[in-house]
């Protein structure tokens, strides 16, 4: 049949095309190197660069609102000059300005870094290393996602220097605020960017989803099954597989939202009088129907930011305690349990809107039941250390503090998920505190384990021990320092997105804990530019890699050369042998995926 | 047993495809699992506002006209609805030879069976247009229903918003197949695909009408019939 002839004739011109390109390059111009590259690595580094711009601009948004948040009644007439009268008028923070940031904050750090800038990087970089393949399965689509994100990055950018200012309604765009041009200067002009730029980005997650799964289940190399695939790979795979199922919801969400902007339509509008305008026309609609299928999206969207980071502290937690990773099978089940319920409780975000309390009942029990999947992958991670024999590189530290932010922010989750707790913290900051440091801070901290580990296959080169230490430290200490305290500001009652607590009676107190939680945001930003100072100095200064496989590890990506070309292994694809995780076996310490079980090998 | 077990292809060990499909097909399959979500999202959508409102507009009532109708011929209700879908499904019918035809290597019966496929779309399209501007005419579009509840009490907007944008996003899907199914005519007359020694992209293609015929039938059950 017709489709027997593509699978062998894909194969072995793949092959022939790939050894190739090693004997002799191509003619290899600036522009098809660096800017429309095919090349799944360079890819990889393009969405590592764009995400760590929009973490400096996400992240220095965060330190401005904090500035009002802890200084409220101070004046910094350089916020004037630096940033104009819309944003800052007479040095303070303007509310318009603050609303404007948080959204941006929350839209930023939710799909540009934490999505684009975490799936987008590894999932590039590391399918066809671990796996063994020459690149993704369309190389083109590959360059065509990342252009629809740089697309989308331009888009979003461009809405904050508008006139009317970014959208401000928060990154959940709930209508009718985000429906209606006259509820907020933010919801004019930089509605509709906003949602030009998501549209754009749900494009590119949709091109990059479908290559990585086909990548993954059509192009491991010989050997490579299933179940001999690294973590870092399964969890790639459940998150392709949860955007690709999630993101079409937002996506059809988003189109009856353009209609109810700019078509006279009512799918999320009814009933209302806005100051200043009147009663509008718009009968029969449901504003929480814009809920449900934002939250369809919403919550399997924390997954898809959390998964990768899983997967890349799995791996580099066994790597570093030169141990097999313990309950390898159990891992995978409870990252396939984790993506399943991921669909079924998306309500428990909406438990206060007037969702049917019965119907809130089943989401709390679904809610719930995540802590099973949960705790099997934090027990085995920690037996996974358990009289190991530990390297604490700073990927190794990283890794460590994503299991500690896991736990702690995990255990507060089991708190909202009751609809009857959420009654009192909805909108708090405990909710603030809760999603931060289990969804924000931990899968930061995946990916800078991630970065840390995986930096001497990208560039050739080490980044800087010291600072990375330093780097690790007064982010840890300065996550917790931040995001403790908002647990006890939130079980107070505190809300979340006011824009000054110093004049409310009941928040009073806490103006000068603010105060505290903004000077260290402000102290961790500056962290994060050493680090980026680390990165980019190392690219071309840092320690030179001299072995082929530096930290000792079995995966297939340390088995091609310490600068693999374009199509990765000159030569034959390496043939897989055994699983991913032979550390510490038959006094041996580690054994590669691509060595030959030995006759008289012990079974793991 | 254990001989039983290594005779049979290990087709999750590595080294070749798990489902013995081309990448792109498996792509094909997996970007019609997210669409089928895109617009169940939008059926899901369009079901919960209908039915948490009082009264709905009855379809035998509002897709009861055709084109050159005569002021004194009555009402036939979705007898025009029912030609396009026949349209329709007969295009998949065509779709389905055209790829028969390229398993075959039978380039001229491809070249037919597309070119049958890509009236059939048009006609569809075409009908859709007639219905879309004669409802227009009637005073319907986004934000404007002029049809009243079965009960003939005043109907909410939703009726039409809900009717044009789906349709219309099922249309905009039809439009996208006959680009496509245009581009495949193309590159077999240019014999990009004997060149190949396959038609598997006629096979890619053919997924995705079949898909979008799929969708109609799901989105004329919703709007036509119930």
């Amino acid at each position: 049949m017709s489709n027997e002839a593509v699978l062998h004739g894909v194969a072995s011109s793949h092959d022939a095309h790939g050894d190739h390109h090693h004997e002799h390059h191509h003619h290899e111009t600036f522009i098809s190197k660096y800017v429309f590259s095919m090349d799944h690595k360079m890819i990889a580094k393009q969405f590592l660069i764009t995400g760590m711009v929009w973490a400096v601009i996400g992240g220095l948004m965060s330190v401005l609102f904090r500035l009002q948040l802890g200084y409220p009644d101070q004046s910094f007439p350089w916020l004037e000059d630096l940033l104009g009268k819309w944003w800052a008028e007479k040095g303070h923070i303007t509310a318009q300005g603050y609303y404007a940031l948080v959204t941006t904050h929350g839209t930023v750090l939710v799909f540009f870094v934490l999505t684009a800038g975490l799936s987008g990087t590894f999932a590039n970089f590391l399918i066809p290393l671990q796996v063994g393949a020459r690149d993704m399965a369309s190389p083109f689509m590959n360059m065509l996602s990342y252009w629809f994100f740089f697309a989308a990055s331009i888009v979003m950018l461009s809405s904050i220097f508008v006139e009317t200012g970014p959208f401000s309604g928060g990154w959940t765009a709930y209508p009718p605020l985000s429906a209606l041009g006259d509820a907020s200067p933010g919801s004019k002009t930089g509605m509709d960017l906003w949602l030009v730029a998501m549209a754009l980005f749900v494009v590119s997650s949709l091109l990059g989803g479908l290559n990585y799964i086909a990548t993954i289940l059509n192009m491991r190399t010989k050997g490579m099954s299933m179940t001999r695939l690294p973590l870092t790979i399964w969890a790639l795979f459940f998150t392709a597989v949860l955007g690709v199922l999630s993101f079409p919801v937002l996506l059809s969400g988003f189109i009856l939202l353009i209609f109810d902007r700019n078509f006279g339509t009512s799918f999320y509008l009814s009933d209302i009088f806005v100051n200043g305008v009147g009663a509008l026309p718009n009968e029969g609609g449901s504003a929480i129907l814009f809920q449900h299928l934002f939250w369809f999206l919403g919550h399997p969207e924390v997954y898809i930011i959390l998964l990768p980071a899983m997967g890349m502290v799995s791996e580099i937690l066994s790597v570093n305690a030169r141990k097999p990773i313990f309950g390898y099978m159990a891992m995978i089940g409870s990252l396939f349990a984790i993506a399943i319920l991921a669909f079924l409780v998306w309500a428990h975000h909406m438990f206060v809107t007037g969702l049917n309390p019965f119907l809130g009942s089943i989401f709390v029990l679904l809610t719930l039941l995540i802590a099973v999947p949960s705790a099997i992958k934090v027990f085995n991670w920690l037996t996974t250390l358990w009289r190991g024999n530990i390297r604490f590189t700073p990927a190794m530290m990283f890794a460590i503090g994503f299991v500690s932010l896991f736990i702690s922010g995990g255990l507060t989750g089991i708190w909202l998920g009751n609809s009857a707790l959420d009654i009192h913290l909805h909108d708090t900051y405990f909710v603030i505190a809760h999603f931060h440091i289990v969804m924000g801070v931990a899968s930061m901290f995946g990916m800078f384990a991630g970065v840390y580990h995986w930096y001497p296959k990208m560039y050739g080169r080490y980044l800087n021990n010291t600072l990375g230490y330093i780097h690790f430290w007064i982010t840890m200490i300065g996550a917790y320092l931040i995001f403790w305290p908002m647990h006890y500001e939130g079980l107070a009652g505190m809300p979340r997105r006011y824009y000054d607590y110093s004049i409310w009676e009941s928040f009073k107190n806490f103006v000068e804990l603010n105060r505290f939680i903004s000077t260290v945001a402000m102290i961790v930003f500056a962290v994060q530019i050493l680090f980026l100072l680390n990165f980019f100095y190392s690219i071309w200064k840092g320690r030179k890699v001299t072995s082929q496989n530096p930290w000792g590890s079995n995966t297939l990506e340390w088995t091609a050369p310490i600068h693999p070309g374009h199509g990765n292994w000159p030569g034959e694809i390496p043939e897989v042998h055994r699983w991913a995780y032979d550390y510490g076996k038959d006094g041996r310490e580690f054994i590669p995926q691509t060595e030959a079980v030995g006759a008289d090998e012990s079974h793991h | 047993m254990s001989t039983a077990t290594t005779a049979t292809t290990k087709w999750w060990n590595g080294g070749k495809s798990p489902f013995n499909v081309e990448y792109g097909k498996l792509m094909m399959w997996y970007f019609l699992m997210s669409d089928a979500f895109t617009f169940g999202a939008f059926l899901i959508s369009y079901g919960t506002i209908r039915f948490s409102t009082n009264g709905w507009p009855d379809p035998n009532v509002v897709f009861q006209s055709y084109p050159l109708k005569s002021a004194t011929s009555g009402p036939a209700p979705l007898v025009f609805v029912s030609i396009m879908t026949f349209i329709l499904i007969i295009s998949s019918v065509t779709m389905v030879q055209a790829v028969k035809a390229g398993h075959e290597m039978k380039k001229n019966k491809v070249v037919m069976n597309l070119i049958w496929t890509i009236i059939g779309g048009a006609a569809f399209l075409s009908c859709q247009a007639w219905e879309w501007n004669h409802l227009h005419h009637e005073g319907a579009w986004w934000g404007h229903n002029p049809f009243l509840n079965s009960d003939l009490t005043q109907s909410s907007t939703n009726f039409t918003n809900y009717f044009f944008t789906i349709t219309g996003f099922h249309g905009f899907h039809v439009f996208s197949g006959v680009i496509i199914n245009i581009v495949m005519l193309i590159m077999t007359l240019n014999n990009s695909f004997e060149k190949r020694g396959h038609y598997l992209m006629i096979e890619k293609a053919g997924l995705y009408w079949h898909f979008v015929d799929l969708v109609w039938v799901f989105v004329f059950t919703c709007f036509y019939l119930i």
